[in-house]
């Protein structure tokens, strides 16, 4: 039986079950919101958002698979590239354009022109820590975890600090094959 | 039949036929070996106790993951027996066929695998085990009460997938 070709993230986007892109918006700046409410300072609350995001990538990988089909990625190019054209175009709505690759092909970028998270978002001075779309690294870096890719995401620009669009550095630590998990005492 | 609302399911499940239950049961594995669901409907050899058998099947398929790799005459990477892949790498093994029974397999890069023992004339299963995937990730990943990495305890999940798993023809 031929292999069912990977759908692209546009095809998936169109298929899916909508909602109220505001409600999404609103609901997000509700959590976060609160978040800052309760843990008061910034860099905790970065850290949740982190954290937050992470325990959704240990999840959102199955349905990412399940929906979209693609197989192993050969390396971490291919990687990259379907995490921005597929991944951000299917769960998000806009899709990610990688730049800025290193040497040895482990590091890159998602550039975000749009970004459906911070619509109507203006941080004020008491919050200029803050990274607003933290939920994203934890998201990414769950997610490629689960695939045995160790990797460290951060935020090199982002729009709400004033920058023109938002950046995410992509770094490969490193590989994780799978281990036979039994201990060999039986 | 639409189970998830407006969501569209790639593949959409095969016609449902009339053959009974010739399914005789169903493992799921996650990454690190511990058995997600095993469901059996119609088992009548036990070799070894409920654990025991969990681990002897994970194992083989590890065995035989490595194995088939190894033996690949057509790919390019070198392999090393015994070395541990990472999951989807190389080739991948489907199904195996005996006289009295077919295994039929399939493992995500994720790490889940699928595995599915039916009477031996079966046809290829691989979309079927692609629908029990996209099964799981509606009623078990989506679920927030679901810790991963523990087995599933969902009666609608047993329930969607032993209706399922009867159509099979």
């Amino acid at each position: 039986m031929p292999a069912v070709a990977p759908r692209s993230g546009e095809a998936i986007f169109a298929s899916a079950e909508r909602i109220n892109s505001e409600l999404f918006t609103l609901t997000y700046g509700a959590i976060v919101r609160q978040l800052l409410t309760d843990l008061e300072e910034v860099d905790e609350v970065n850290k949740q958002l982190d954290q937050m995001g992470y325990n959704i990538g240990l999840r959102l990988i199955d349905e990412f698979l399940a929906k979209s089909n693609v197989s192993r990625c050969v390396d971490f190019k291919e990687t990259a590239e379907v995490i921005a054209k597929v991944g951000f175009k299917m769960f998000l709505g806009v899709s990610a354009t990688v730049t800025n690759w290193d040497a040895e092909g482990t590091t890159c970028s998602l550039v975000l022109e749009d970004n459906p998270l911070v619509d109507f978002v203006e941080l004020p001075d008491t919050c200029q820590g803050l990274h607003y779309c933290n939920v994203l690294n934890g998201v990414v870096r769950g997610a490629l975890e689960m695939v045995s890719m160790k990797t460290e995401v951060t935020w090199v620009r982002d729009m709400l600090h004033g920058d023109d669009a938002y950046e995410l550095q992509v770094k490969l630590l490193k590989q994780i094959p799978e281990e036979y998990p039994y201990k060999d005492d039986e | 039949m639409q189970f998830f609302g407006a969501t569209e399911i790639n593949p959409s499940p095969p016609a449902v036929t009339a053959s009974g239950n010739n399914a005789h049961m169903i493992y799921i594995f996650n990454r690190n070996g511990v058995c997600l669901l095993y469901r059996e409907w119609n088992r009548s050899l036990h070799t070894l106790n409920a654990q025991q058998d969990q681990k002897l099947m994970f194992g083989l398929l590890f065995s035989l993951k490595s194995l088939t790799a190894k033996m690949d005459p057509v790919s390019v990477e070198k392999v090393n027996l015994g070395v541990p892949q990472l999951p989807g790498q190389g080739c991948s093994f489907h199904s195996f066929r005996t006289n009295t029974y077919k295994l039929s397999f399939m493992e995500t890069p994720s790490g889940i695998k699928l595995i599915l023992v039916t009477n031996p004339r079966t046809g290829d299963l691989r979309e079927s085990l692609k629908y029990i995937y996209n099964l799981y990730v509606e009623y078990v990943v989506k679920n927030p009460l679901y810790t991963p990495g523990t087995p599933i305890k969902y009666e609608l999940f047993n329930t969607t997938l032993d209706q399922y798993v009867r159509g099979l023809g």
